[in-house]
């Protein structure tokens, strides 16, 4: 379970932000999420709330080892 | 490509496949258990791709699927209630309780059933009608939870009285436990769950590797979090070196999120909770705490959980433990179906019975 | 005119006969219906094709559309799937007492377009209203007649393996723009309606291709139920590819968001085209000439394995079941 789906934050005001997904806005609640995220970022949403801050840079680490572990260069 | 695409790329999927082919020579039973890792893998077409080597089993990952018939009927009966408003997510609309009834045929008979997408929304129904109760049911593991400990607290802090919650929160490490402990399980590693690890961290999975011996594998919901994270169960196999690893480092940190954890624990205490298809676990479930006593449900409205038998025929347990696939089930396909459930593994749309019934291609 | 729908107005009396004349008349006016006798008196030779519908839509007013227009274009399409050409329509009117004024005529004048887009006349009517709770605003069926242009007729037992299997557009776009005004949701969403009548579009595909097997718009249930329903009525297994099918990214997005899938959302301006492979080129061509198939594309094939069902081939090259749900979709946290 727990459907969470990445949203970039266009807005933040006390504990509400706007979220954006192919042109969907939403609000969501910050009270859960332990980084205070800024403009800009994605978040991870879950049931209204943002759970946690994708961490862009991590992600293309991450998909880096994957292809090195192959010796791959697919990106 | 952006980096959400980089976890779908189809090429780098075949080239982890190949990999996976080349490597997993003798088999290995993995369990997920997390119903979006479920439906991730069959929707994918993952499953049909997999090597023969490599034996899905789906576990109790799916909160829905594991919602007690009692917990059913303790929501049916709040339904009834003519002032009362109950706030669910969709999900648990259609699963059945006692004689097949579920919130739908309650809505049909004159229930007030609303789905709401967030527990925040459950709030403003119960600010625009004042003159009833309205009752949010909760279900979820360790993700859900927060949002709705969250909400509880935002009802307190707003000063709302007719706002209640019911809680069926269930917690994760437990359930693993409880399959482990069962002398006939037959699981080498598990997959597990993204986003409950997000909030929960990595800590309390330790004991799959300390006293178990059993690798596993926190993971995204992408085909190549997936991959990878059987191929990395795959050579901790071959090492003999099983760990609690973490893929997910883009969402999931080493140590949780401890803000949502305050919350939880600030609002929820852990309790023994029934598990359909498995039965008592201790310490699995979350109630609401004594400080927050006025927004429980069970209390407020001075609700029982009732027993109630176990299904006869249904063979769920077997299935939720890896010890059965659903096919080798007597009712599955035949007196069990996504149109009329008889367990909790065909309930929800995401539970192993249904997905097996619903993605899986025959040869 | 009062400004609220009341009981006296489906009496038949003369605040009926006003409402007619002032509202209904000024909207769908034409030679045939103009006459106001009890029937419609039509000259149709040769085989027909006739469908019927109720439209319940709540709500009535959505992006894009309404509960007019989409009665109108929902019958056209219906007897346009049959590959006949939609001439006239009866609509019926059941209204709630207490209705705006306001409303209902919107409604009635968006009809009147989408039937002068479609190029039918609406040549009978009937109003009822009904007490106040006895129905939720308005309720409309409309019946449509249309001439059967070709023969054999399209139809869901002719898909034959090997056929190509075409799609005149994007997925799920009337159903989420319906989910986005839903209270308890609460999103926003640039997403409209695709509610559109195809008889036109569907002229030109007959007019290139020389047997069209099946023709079938996606309503409710989507693309996926539709799908299963002809692989059942024909036998056959519909082969897809997941990443041929195209989907707009702000459907995809809220789809995402709701834990919905866009393949059961209803369509109401597309539709799935079934034609012995060697046209497919032609149909398509014909198709992407209209202003309602730009984005017409193939999508899959017909096959004799798995029949009676639909496998979808995802983007990893991997197969699965897309199957028929039990109900409606419902949105989800899990």
């Amino acid at each position: 379970m727990c459907l969470a789906v990445p949203m970039e934050i266009i807005a933040i005001a006390d504990n509400v932000a706007d979220v954006e997904i192919g042109g969907v806005k939403r609000q969501v609640r910050l009270d859960i999420i332990d980084e205070a995220p800024a403009v800009g970022d994605y978040v991870i949403v879950h049931a209204g709330f943002a759970l946690r801050r994708l961490d862009r840079e991590d992600a293309l680490e991450t998909i880096k080892l994957f292809q090195d572990g192959l010796n791959l260069e697919l990106l | 490509m952006s980096s959400f695409e980089a976890f779908k790329d189809p090429a780098l999927c075949r080239r982890l496949l190949e990999q996976l082919r080349e490597e997993a020579a003798t088999p290995i039973r993995f369990m997920e258990v997390c119903g979006t890792h479920t439906v991730a893998i069959f929707q994918s077409g993952l499953r049909s791709l997999l090597p023969d080597t490599i034996v899905h089993l789906t576990g109790p990952g799916c909160p829905v699927c594991v919602t007690h018939e009692s917990e059913v009927a303790a929501f049916l009966e709040l339904a009834a209630r003519d002032d009362v408003i109950v706030a669910t997510f969709g999900d648990l609309m259609r699963v059945p309780g006692p004689k097949g009834r579920n919130l739908k045929t309650a809505s049909a008979e004159g229930a007030a059933v609303e789905v709401v997408y967030s527990p925040f929304d459950a709030l403003a129904l119960a600010k625009d009608n004042p003159d009833r109760t309205v009752v949010f049911l909760g279900i979820g593991f360790e993700t859900t939870a927060p949002t709705v400990a969250a909400t509880i607290r935002l009802a307190r802090e707003q000063g709302l009285g007719n706002f209640l919650v019911m809680s069926f929160h269930k917690l994760v490490p437990p359930a693993l436990r409880a399959l482990l402990a069962d002398p006939e399980a037959r699981i080498d590693a598990f997959l597990l769950p993204g986003h409950v690890s997000a909030v929960i961290g990595a800590a309390p999975y330790q004991f799959l590797a300390d006293e178990y011996r059993i690798p596993s594998v926190i993971t995204g919901f992408e085909p190549v979090d997936i991959l990878q994270a059987l191929l990395h169960i795959v050579r901790m196999r071959r090492d003999d070196a099983p760990a609690v690893v973490n893929e997910y480092t883009r969402v999931v940190p080493q140590n949780g999120n401890p803000k949502a954890l305050a919350v939880m624990s600030e609002v929820f205490v852990p309790v023994d909770a029934l598990w359909r298809g498995i039965g008592v676990l201790p310490q699995s479930g979350l109630a609401l705490s004594e400080a927050y006593a006025a927004f429980d449900a069970f209390k407020v409205l001075r609700i029982d959980l009732k027993d109630h038998p176990p299904l006869p025929g249904c063979r769920c347990g077997e299935v939720l433990k890896g010890k059965i696939p659903p096919d080798r089930c007597p009712l599955f396909a035949k007196a069990c179906t996504p149109a009329n459930p008889v367990g909790p593994c065909m309930v929800s749309t995401e539970g192993g019975c249904a997905a097996y019934y619903k993605y899986r291609v025959d040869a | 005119m009062s400004e609220r729908l009341l009981l006296d107005h489906g009496s038949g009396g003369k605040a009926s006969q006003r409402l007619v004349a002032e509202m209904f008349m000024r909207h769908l006016d034409n030679e045939i219906l103009g006459r106001l006798d009890d029937a419609a008196f039509l000259n149709v030779s040769g085989p027909i094709a006739m469908s019927t519908d109720s439209f319940t839509v709540d709500p009535i007013f959505f992006p894009g559309g309404d509960i007019g227009c989409l009665a109108v274009h929902g019958t056209v399409n219906d007897v346009s799937m049959l590959g006949a050409k939609p001439l006239y329509l009866t609509c019926g009117f059941i209204l709630e007492e207490g209705l705006d004024l306001g409303d209902l005529e919107r409604v009635v004048a968006s009809m009147g377009r989408a039937a002068r887009e479609a190029g039918v006349l609406v040549v009978a009517g009937d109003t009822k209203v009904v007490p106040r709770g006895a129905a939720d605003k308005m309720f409309i069926n409309t019946t449509g007649i249309g001439a059967v242009v070709v023969d054999p007729a399209p139809s869901g037992h002719r898909a034959r393996p090997g056929d190509a299997i075409l799609l005149s557009g994007t997925m799920g776009d009337h159903g989420l723009a319906i989910l986005s005004t839903r209270q308890g949701l609460s999103f926003e969403s640039p997403v409209v309606s695709d509610c559109a009548s195809l008889c036109h579009i569907v002229g030109r595909v007959l007019d290139a291709v020389p047997d069209v097997h099946v023709l079938r718009d996606p309503t409710r249930g989507g693309l996926a139920t539709t799908l299963n329903e002809i692989a059942g009525q024909s036998g056959v297994g519909c082969f897809i590819e997941e990443s041929l099918i195209p989907v707009d990214p702000a459907v995809a997005g809220g789809c995402a968001v709701l834990g919905l899938d866009p393949l059961y959302l209803a369509n109401e301006g597309k539709f799935i085209c079934i034609v012995p492979e060697e046209d497919a080129e032609a149909a398509l061509a014909a198709m992407r000439a209209d202003p309602l198939g730009r984005g017409a594309c193939r999508i899959g094939e017909v096959r004799a394995d798995h029949p009676g069902k639909v496998v979808m081939i995802t983007p990893l090259g991997g197969q699965r079941l897309l199957g028929m749900l039990e109900g409606e979709q419902l949105p989800r946290i899990c």
